[in-house]
């Protein structure tokens, strides 16, 4: 048995969950990775503002891609061979992470926040897309790395289940997913390429309007009519809840802006562009606006001024930022 | 965002401060690197928004439901964050039955078996499910 002896999970803290997932998985299959380069291949970056769904009564608004859609694209860019799976009942989806982690492998789970004891309440709502990684079992818990957290940690089995089962948008449904196999080495410079396209395709090209940065003009001429349709409380209410999809935990800062910033630079040094350098360098002012954006929000938010005019400058600084963003993508989607 | 420019912002809310997050930021080379950050101002604000609202709500239900105007599953949906729609599909409960549930001449009436299914979907005892807090 001794030479079975699985390796050790090493737990890294990361700025968000599901890159964060990707990275500590791939690291631990003996790949060299990091976080924002997870992100970059996974073109995890987006932006979406659909206001007829509502996720705990406030228009949803996202500022990256769907859950699961990061880990799957860097294994697939990578060759790296994957199982994913959704359950129809807790009992099974049990079953098969037991069954997994058994054999030694690390799973990485979708789950809400509601049900994670470990997380401070400030953070727990019903928010159904995030991800950790399960290592291990012990008794009736699992042993966990949370990439937003600092250090590993625990979870009964009970509140995992609930987790993994949680209702409402997203459904997880027990979703979970890990590596089987490393299957290729030296496809980096290609899948940087095509994560890099793809962020720029996905930004630019959705003929509706609630995605890439139609998307940030919709909020933009929404945000605009906020003080003179809704009561004051709702108004903030739905402005609070833009800078919380943007800045909590899971998003890096400026709504992931920074990280994939991170990555272009990451990336610009591995293919030794330079073009690529710049790209990193704007973003990073893109990001900036973003987070001033988010200042002067919080500041109507706080004074729960519904003045016409603060919504209107707000809109304005909105409007700017998607004109900056379209121009951004746009490059990138040509990029060779 | 530079490294001197990370916000740390700490609140002691709801354990807020209990989590430190990574961020990323730019040296003073210009490249990129992990930063820790307990908090900024922006998301603080927003968040304390969000729970104040919730806790506004869950006071006034309180008040609805000790007037007889509102049944205790009211009370308990609001404390779990739920509404209607959410509450109904933990329960597995058609949504226009909630609705229904939550006057309470209906609610005295409910059987044991659609009890626990409100119980467990709350993950409390149908004894709690049944009663709200006095002293509040």
């Amino acid at each position: 048995m001794i030479e079975n002896q699985p390796k050790p999970f090493i737990h890294y803290q990361h700025a968000h969950c599901e890159s964060g997932v990707t990275t500590n998985l791939l690291r631990h299959a003996g790949m060299e990775m990091s976080e924002p380069m997870a992100f970059g291949i996974g073109a995890g970056i987006f932006f979406g503002h659909v206001p007829f769904l509502k996720v705990n009564g406030t228009p949803a608004t996202t500022f990256r891609i769907w859950p699961g859609a990061i880990f799957k694209r860097v294994a697939k860019r990578l060759g790296v061979k994957i199982k994913t799976q959704r359950f129809s009942s807790p009992q099974k989806a049990e079953e098969a992470l037991n069954a997994a982690l058994d054999k030694g492998i690390p799973v990485g789970i979708q789950c809400s926040v509601y049900f994670l004891p470990y997380l401070p309440e400030a953070f727990r709502f019903h928010f159904n897309a995030h991800n950790l990684v399960v290592y291990g079992r012990e008794g009736k818990e699992y042993l966990v790395s949370d990439p937003v957290m600092e250090i590993p940690t625990r979870i009964a089995a009970e509140d995992l289940s609930k987790a993994r089962f949680a209702k409402g948008t997203p459904e997880p449904s027990g979703f979970m997913y890990y590596i089987e196999k490393v299957e290729s080495e030296g496809k980096m410079q290609s899948a940087i390429v095509a994560g890099i396209k793809q962020a720029g395709s996905f930004m630019i090209s959705p003929p509706l309007p609630w995605f890439g940065y139609k998307g940030i003009y919709l909020l933009a001429k929404k945000l605009k009519q906020y003080p003179r349709k809704l009561a004051p409380r709702k108004a903030a209410l739905f402005l609070g809840n833009i800078i919380r999809m943007q800045e909590e935990i899971g998003t890096g800062g400026a709504g992931f802006r920074f990280l994939y910033a991170a990555f272009l630079q990451e990336a610009a040094e591995k293919l030794q562009r330079e073009d690529l350098q710049e790209k990193a360098k704007q973003l990073t002012a893109i990001g900036d606006a973003w987070r001033s954006f988010a200042y002067n929000a919080a500041r109507i938010v706080k004074a729960r001024n519904s003045d016409l005019v603060s919504y209107d400058e707000l809109s304005s600084q909105l409007k700017e930022i998607g004109d900056r963003e379209k121009a951004f993508f746009g490059e990138l989607r040509k990029m060779k | 965002m530079n490294l001197n420019e990370v916000p740390q912002d700490e609140l002691d809310y709801k354990e807020r401060n209990k989590l430190r997050k990574l961020m990323y930021a730019v040296d003073k080379e210009g490249h990129y690197t992990g930063v820790t950050s307990v908090g900024w101002e922006a998301e603080n604000v927003a968040m304390k928004e969000a729970w104040e609202d919730i806790e506004e709500g869950l006071s006034e239900t309180l008040k609805a439901v000790k007037a007889g105007k509102e049944s205790p599953l009211a009370y308990h949906m609001q404390k779990h964050l739920m509404d209607v729609s959410l509450l109904s599909k933990y329960a597995g409960i058609w949504q226009w039955r909630v609705k229904r549930h939550l006057r309470p001449e209906i609610f005295a009436k409910l059987s044991q078996k659609i009890l626990s299914k409100y119980a467990s979907a709350l993950n409390i005892s149908i004894d709690e499910l049944k009663t709200i807090p006095e002293n509040k």
